[in-house]
């Protein structure tokens, strides 16, 4: 039975020797019959990585947030993943649409008979994952090869970075800050797992979850030797009751990053590596005194 | 009738309970010892404690006076739109901050101002410019039915202005959704010695005005046969519960519920003069919200609960049991 049946799908593979079929992260296989020349993104890290993979010229539409690399700003802008502009969408003619699973606009492009791949990156592992899946995807003549030629130079970056990190630096406890209203960035979130690759002990462990919302005691009794501000409205941190004796703002290491910064370090893609160069630079500034 | 000192002794004790099981609620949850010199407990818990109690006092002081101006069970702080607008000026504040971050090069001189001025302030400005806002569209005070409604114009417009100040900046709206549910922990020194301040200056005021509130409850003819002037004396009380909430809102964010429950809970054990009610429902809201916040901390340590969505069950709560009880089933037959 299950010989007839791989023989089966064997000659089926045949058939259509030029389709392709991938498993999106919903579980779903999605059979595209050719190579797509035009496809939508509504996911920014989905942008960057068509783009890196030398695919961008086929993107004829991202979400409202996509700004990276500079091309697709000029791209027409199809809202978010809540709030995505259907009849705009639709008019675009897209082979492919590539989203997240929480997109609210799945079940509609489904039945609209567009193809959708729901490809969700959150972790450091995710990126590469879902980079092979859209090399796949894309059709390109040497998938994996490119994929891994991508894949090895944001690992290079990595290590770069982690290289470059001072030695005092190794094994500090650091914060990470997302929001204001006490917000932290643990080990498992994205931005925490950059940290984790260079060294850093992050003082919200893994069983915390990714954003938990913490008592700003706990700050205070884990005492970090470093401060990580991924939100750029939080300021003048010593001002918090009880914080003027934290370790790291007493010895001023405190890393506030710029809105375009933050965007590398909130999107699991492809500049993952950029990512962690602007924080062991940033580690380097502030340990340097 | 007697006043009752009962009730305000037991308030008071319960009140320095609290504040004690304030003291020993940390991060890791519990601590039976207590250290006095620990800067933990003397820069951070303390003033989250106090700070819990007055600006809960605040509120059910707030929530007395709206519930007994506008003769309305239902009537909470947030009437006059005080709330819409606070939430307007921490959008404005965070997105402004978000894109003053991208611009920070060329940081103007009125950028800065922005930066200190931060959410607190803007919060407190938001809140006062709502009200102002409502008593100008109600056209002045004299009319309830008026003031009401403009307050429910007030609230929507800025609600949905508030909504596309956030659409556009979906990086802010963690931390706006931290300032609507109400957020207690970073109360400093500063912020109770300013809460206490309009505390105490707010119930002076109101207890010395209270005869109005008086007045009213025989309706607003009689009052006015009374030989009170009720404008003037309106705008004043207007004026104390603008102040009173804008002060807690903009310090702990819109917690929900306390403002409304606490009279409520005051009132089903006194009746009588206004004077005494007052000062018992701030007293009452204190202790609510000192509660919830204790719990906040403890439940889930050293993660927090939204203290708001712990007034909310509390405060919901409390309100369902009384209301199936047999003095209130009375009353409201």
């Amino acid at each position: 039975m299950l010989k007839r049946l791989f023989l089966a799908s064997v000659v089926s593979w045949l058939q259509v020797a030029s389709a392709v079929t991938v498993v999106d992260d919903r579980q779903v296989a999605v059979t595209l019959s050719q190579a797509p020349k035009r496809i939508v993104t509504l996911l920014p890290s989905l942008a960057e990585t068509v783009c890196v993979l030398g695919a961008c010229s086929r993107l004829v539409g991202t979400d409202k947030h996509a700004n990276w690399p500079a091309s697709v700003k000029a791209l027409p802008k199809l809202g978010g993943l809540d709030d995505t502009q259907l009849e705009a969408l639709v008019r675009l003619k897209p082979d492919v649409v590539l989203l997240a699973k929480s997109a609210r606009i799945i079940h509609r492009l489904e039945a609209l008979g567009i193809a959708v791949v729901a490809l969700e990156p959150q972790t450091y592992n995710d990126v590469e994952r879902v980079l092979r899946t859209v090399a796949v995807l894309l059709q390109l003549p040497d998938a994996q090869g490119q994929a891994d030629v991508v894949w090895q130079s944001i690992q290079q970056q990595v290590n770069r970075a982690k290289t470059q990190m001072p030695v005092r630096a190794l094994n500090a406890s650091v914060y990470l800050e997302a929001s204001t209203g006490g917000y932290a960035a643990g080990e498992a979130s994205f931005i925490g797992d950059i940290m984790r690759q260079l060294g850093l002990n992050n003082i919200v462990p893994i069983s915390m979850g990714a954003f938990p919302q913490l008592n700003p005691e706990f700050v205070v009794r884990a005492n970090p030797q470093l401060i990580v501000l991924a939100q750029p409205m939080v300021r003048q941190l010593s001002q918090r009751p009880g914080w003027s004796g934290v370790d790291a703002i007493k010895h001023h290491r405190v890393c506030a990053l710029a809105a375009s910064q933050a965007d590398m370090l909130v999107r699991p893609g492809p500049r993952l590596g950029e990512a962690a160069q602007l924080i062991s630079d940033c580690v380097k500034r502030s340990f340097a005194s | 009738m007697k006043p009752p000192y009962a009730l305000t002794v037991s308030l008071i004790v319960l009140s320095f309970v609290l504040l004690c099981m304030g003291l020993m609620t940390g991060s890791l949850g519990w601590e039976w010892q207590l250290d006095w010199q620990d800067p933990i407990v003397q820069d951070i818990r303390l003033p989250r404690s106090v700070g819990a109690w007055l600006a809960g006092a605040l509120l059910g002081l707030a929530g007395a006076l709206s519930q007994g101006l506008f003769r309305n069970p239902l009537a909470d702080p947030y009437l006059l739109g005080s709330a819409s607008g606070a939430s307007l000026g921490v959008a404005i504040a965070l997105a402004l901050g978000l894109w003053g971050a991208v611009e920070s090069a060329q940081l103007s001189q009125a950028m800065q101002w922005w930066f200190r001025l931060g959410l607190t302030g803007m919060a407190f400005i938001g809140a006062w410019v709502a009200v102002l806002l409502t008593l100008l569209l109600a056209r002045g005070v004299e009319q309830t039915l008026r003031l009401l409604l403009a307050g429910v114009v007030v609230g929507v417009v800025l609600g949905a202005v508030t909504s596309l100040v956030n659409l556009a900046f979906p990086q802010t709206l963690p931390a706006m959704q931290s300032f609507l549910l109400g957020n207690t922990s970073m109360l400093s020194d500063q912020a109770c010695v300013l809460m206490a301040g309009v505390l105490v200056l707010c119930l002076c005021v109101s207890w010395w005005l209270s005869p109005l509130l008086d007045g009213l409850r025989l309706g607003e003819s009689t009052a006015q046969s009374l030989g009170l002037r009720v404008a003037p004396l309106r705008v004043a009380l207007l004026a104390v519960m603008g102040l009173a909430t804008a002060t807690a809102v903009a310090q702990t964010g819109l917690v929900a519920f306390v403002g409304l429950v606490a009279p409520h809970l005051v009132r089903s054990r006194v009746n009588g003069r206004t004077a005494p009610l007052l000062v018992l429902s701030a007293l009452m809201g204190g202790v609510l919200l000192a509660t919830a916040d204790i719990l906040a901390r403890a439940l889930w340590a050293p993660q927090e609960l939204p203290v708001g969505v712990l007034t909310g069950v509390l405060g919901g709560g409390y309100l369902l049991w009384r209301l199936h009880s047999p003095p209130m089933k009375a009353m409201s037959s």
